[in-house]
């Protein structure tokens, strides 16, 4: 039938016609008949005592149907759910809140009450009629003062504002400075701030509620990344059964780690829908999406590297402070600790690695997860720390890179981190980057640009991630993934899988190996997510996780189904199960290829039943629960080539090389577009993004506005090419693909910047004002440049 | 609460007499009233041009233009971009060179390509990402979005009719 090779193959996307045409289904598409809509009133400090609210006129306002504040919650709504509270402080309390702030506002944005109206002018107009007394209090902004004694405190009973203090003994990585230094060696020294960042997916977050009275179901419709962690956990938060609670996910526009959570509107339209009979929607406004959503990064991390003269890195000693906002969102707390700390090594082979941390709360929107989550403020400390490395050793950053890296037959290895990194060819990746850009002829062209007054600057990025997550343990809940395959009557098949896709194409990429393992035509396999009562229980898309964990498991149930079918084939056959294969849309009997069923006449014999063997199950349908037992690692080098205008300090990227290796790549075509997206995401912070607050707390950059998104007239462009490194952890080879751009692009333009003006180090973003401040104060110190 | 108006809409061929809040946005008209949905809302600032559409066939925000603004004009959206059931060569295009993902902001992009388009059939790869300067994805790094508007340029300079589109 020829349509095997499926995958490996740049087939266009099946999810793409209703979305070119408008026809898709976002949240706010849906209406439902008596559907009511939800407003949220938001603190406008950072921090503040509420001493009353009134609201009345707010719920006299024609057109309000209720408004509702955190006493109406209590001891009917549950908490914000956290997956992996961590011991000590937060275990104990520390950063939980319920949907609506209770007695204090913690952050600029903070949900303090809700209106529910007849349409959404209505809700928005009658927040203004809520009267809230508020006692401002000093607001904790900066990361470091937060962690001083005598800073304002968020969460007055525990004294601190540090969550979660991690200070492993340093005997042992001083004892590797001092010998490093004592036999001659460098050590290098920098102080990194890592932005806040606002992941800003261009569909903001909603939510449609809606409780049937009768049956006593509740129907949630949410643009979310993980429809049944949602329903699981709204269940509990609201004390109803899990089978009451259905989660519906229908078209997402983006969600980049912020709909990786559970957010307080869920609750709020739950309890809303379920106090009034009639269903509530709450579509998130942009200005709201900029401080209700969580926010990404913000860390600052203080660095040295131990080196012999030779460059070879001896010891790495990072201590990181991780900002976690007012409160404690799903992933919040772990994020410097559980990928940030076990990520430092990067690729190198470094003896001694130690990492400290301080997780703090500060009166900001929550962190968490966000496009690479902990992995690109991990991969930034290393790669500047490779390059501060090259410069004071004076050798080519490249060089610097290959003398450290993990040697491909070193794997699998384990780091000094404690990460096992399951396999990679560094050297690999950084050569063909190097090939494309002509990197000997780059060089020679910086010189001659230089001498010309020129401030031309080349940065390389070697990056390694680690996703695919995650083995038994990982967090309580359990991060494996789930298939149910079936095949009809028809030899159609379909396949509802836990995974929960939006945007990455995985209608697509799932119905490619399915259409390769069972040899039938892709149109005839369907691929159905997003609902909690078809979907097996599932947990979600992020992580770079669903191609690596997702799909093995729709592979397994795929194999498990094809055993039955050939044993069904054998006995129409007449033949032992043995000696059939699956080809060209036939069972055949090896070496008889006459002697032959075709896949639907199985498909067939089994939901028919009559054909079958005596004591053979009816039927065509498994589901499968597939737990990887380690992460995959993918990485790549990526070399951004920047020139800065001297005049105005405006940095333009004028060539960006990137070589990625995410194993096995089922649509090339598709890997290729989460690259480019990722590219760009990571170059952004580096040039332009930035959640920014004053002092008191207000945030300066709420809306697109004030907060910069990369867009086309800005960007280069990129030159992808890949290498292939399998992995075996799973059975397709593959790893993950959704973040690696973000993790490799961001020290690539952060090198270059620093290359370029022949500095150790500039924090991001950069912008032409901070380089051209830079470059004035270099031309002041040099009179005669 | 304010005196409803009275308008006459044509979009995507279709007249419609509606009546309104005179501050509702063309946006919300024609998404809640009409019940088109594909025309999307990302901001509230008109950063982002995911409610890009066309009015009087020039591309317009409809998150800054009032429904009562629209009173007299026709409209088309992405929906009344190709007939029913067929694709425009933008839309073709975006397929092909994989220039979305989540989708959310491709029937602004498409409209402002259609804009575009119609006011340079050849343009260069710069032109193209300074068009789209009013559009932002967050998915796609642009660049096959670039290659999408490229390969709409090419099939509609080589197609023998003019290129399919209503509101004109």
């Amino acid at each position: 039938m020829g349509i095997a090779a499926m995958v490996g193959s740049p087939i266009k996307r099946r999810e793409d016609p209703r979305l070119i045409t408008g026809q898709s289904t976002y949240v706010d598409d849906i209406k439902l008949p008596g559907m009511l809509h939800m407003a949220v009133l938001r603190s406008p400090y950072g921090h503040a005592r509420i001493n009353s609210i009134n609201t009345e006129a707010a719920s006299k306002h024609p057109g309000v149907v209720a408004v509702y504040l955190a006493e109406d919650l209590k001891g009917v709504v549950g908490n914000i759910p956290i997956a992996a509270p961590l011991p000590g402080n937060i275990s104990n309390g520390m950063g939980h809140r319920g949907p609506l702030a209770d007695g204090k506002v913690r952050f600029y944005g903070d949900p303090v009450a809700v209106v529910i109206a007849d349409d959404r002018y209505t809700a928005r107009d009658a927040l203004d009629l809520i009267e809230v007394d508020y006692e401002p209090l000093p607001a904790v902004i900066d990361l470091e003062k937060a962690t001083q004694p005598g800073a304002p405190l968020l969460y007055e009973e525990f004294g601190t504002n540090v969550a979660t203090p991690i200070h492993p003994p340093t005997e042992e990585i001083d004892r590797v400075f001092e010998q490093t230094v004592a036999g001659g060696g460098v050590i290098v020294k920098g102080r990194f701030v890592n932005q806040r960042l606002a992941p800003a997916a261009m569909e903001t977050r909603g939510v449609i509620a809606e409780f049937r009275k009768a049956d006593k179901t509740l129907n949630v419709w949410s643009s979310s990344q993980i429809p049944h962690f949602l329903r699981n956990f709204l269940a509990e938060q609201l004390g109803l059964p899990q089978h009451q609670v259905r989660v519906i996910v229908p078209e997402v526009g983006g969600g980049f780690g912020s709909k990786l959570n559970i957010y307080p509107e869920e609750a709020l339209a739950a309890f809303a829908t379920m106090k009034t009979g009639r269903p509530v929607k709450w579509i998130e406004e942009r200005s709201e999406n900029l401080v209700a959503t969580i926010h990404g990064r913000d860390q600052i991390n203080y660095i040295e590297a131990a080196a012999t003269r030779d460059g070879k890195v001896t010891g790495l000693k990072v201590h990181v402070i991780s900002d976690l906002g007012a409160h404690l969102q799903f992933f919040t707390d772990v994020i410097a600790i559980g990928f940030t700390l076990p990520m430092l090594s990067g690729c190198y082979d470094i003896p001694a690695v130690y990492g400290s941390c301080d997780t703090v709360f500060t009166n900001k929107t929550p962190t968490d997860a966000y496009r690479g989550a902990g992995r690109p403020e991990a991969c930034y400390i290393v790669e500047r720390a490779m390059d501060l490395v090259a410069r004071e050793v004076g050798k080519d950053p490249a060089e610097v890179r290959k003398i450290n890296f993990v040697k491909p037959e070193q794997f699998p290895h384990k780091m000094a981190t404690g990460a096992v990194y399951d396999s990679g060819n560094y050297a690999g990746a950084l050569e063909k980057a190097m090939e494309i850009v002509n990197y000997q002829n780059l060089r020679a062209e910086q010189a001659q640009k230089r001498a010309e007054g020129k401030l031309v600057g080349v940065g390389i990025s070697s990056y390694v991630e680690i996703c695919g997550i995650g083995p038994k343990g990982t967090i309580p809940q359990g991060l494996y993934e789930s298939a149910r395959v079936r095949v009809e009557q028809s030899g159609d098949v379909m396949v509802y899988t836990g995974s929960s896709p939006h945007g990455q194409g995985e209608e697509t990429t799932f119905a490619q190996i399915v259409a390769d393992e069972f040899d039938v035509p892709i149109d005839n396999v369907v691929i159905v997510h997003g609902d909690t009562d078809s979907t097996p229980e599932g947990r979600g898309t992020y992580g770079s996780r669903t191609t690596a964990v997702g799909g093995p498991a729709i592979f397994t149930a795929v194999q498990k189904l094809k055993e039955k079918m050939k044993h069904i084939a054998a006995h129409m056959l007449e033949a032992s199960a043995s000696d059939v294969t699956l080809e060209g849309g036939n069972f055949s009997v090896a070496g008889s290829p006459q002697k032959a069923v075709s896949f639907k006449e199985v498909a067939a014999a089994a939901n028919t039943s009559n054909l079958l063997a005596p004591g053979v199950e009816p039927g065509l349908e498994t589901t499968v629960f597939w737990e990887p037992n380690a992460c995959v690692f993918p990485f790549g080098t990526h070399i951004c080539v920047v020139e800065v205008d001297k005049e105005t300090g405006e940095p333009e990227i004028t060539r960006y090389v990137a070589v990625d290796d995410c194993g096995r790549q089922l649509n090339p075509m598709i890997v290729q577009g989460q690259i480019h997206g990722g590219i760009v995401q990571g170059v952004g912070q580096a040039l332009i993004e930035g959640v920014e607050y004053g002092e008191d707390g207000q945030l300066l950059t709420g809306t697109l506005m004030d907060y910069a998104m990369p867009i086309a007239a800005e960007l280069p462009h990129f030159e992808l090419d890949h290498t292939v490194t399998l992995t075996s952890v799973n059975p397709l080879g593959v790893k993950g693909v959704g973040e690696a751009g973000t993790i490799g692009s961001t020290p690539a333009v952060a090198n270059a910047i620093a290359d370029a003006l022949g500095v150790a180090h500039v924090d991001m973003p950069f912008k032409p004002e901070r380089l051209w401040k830079i470059i004035q104060q270099q031309q002041q110190q040099q009179p005669q440049q | 609460m304010t005196m409803k108006r009275e308008i006459t809409v044509t979009v995507n061929g279709q007249e419609y007499h509606s009546e309104v809040e005179p501050r509702m946005l063309l946006v919300h008209y024609l998404r809640e009233m009409l019940d088109l949905t594909g025309t999307h809302i990302g901001c509230d600032t008109s950063q982002c041009g995911a409610c890009t559409v066309l009015l009087n066939g020039e591309s317009v925000k409809a998150c800054t233009v009032l429904a009562v603004q629209a009173d007299g004009c026709e409209v088309t959206t992405i929906e009344g971009l190709a007939p029913e059931g067929s694709l425009h060569p933008i839309q073709e295009g975006f397929w092909e060179k994989h220039g979305l993902q989540c989708g959310f902001c491709t029937p602004g992009m498409i409209m402002a390509s259609y804009n575009l388009l119609k006011n340079n059939p050849r343009p260069t790869e710069e032109e193209i990402r300074t068009a789209l300067k009013g559009n932002i994805c967050r998915c796609t790094g642009y660049q096959n979005i670039v290659s999408a508007v490229q390969y709409a340029a090419d099939q509609m300079r080589t197609a023998a009719t003019a290129p399919v589109g209503a509101g004109e």
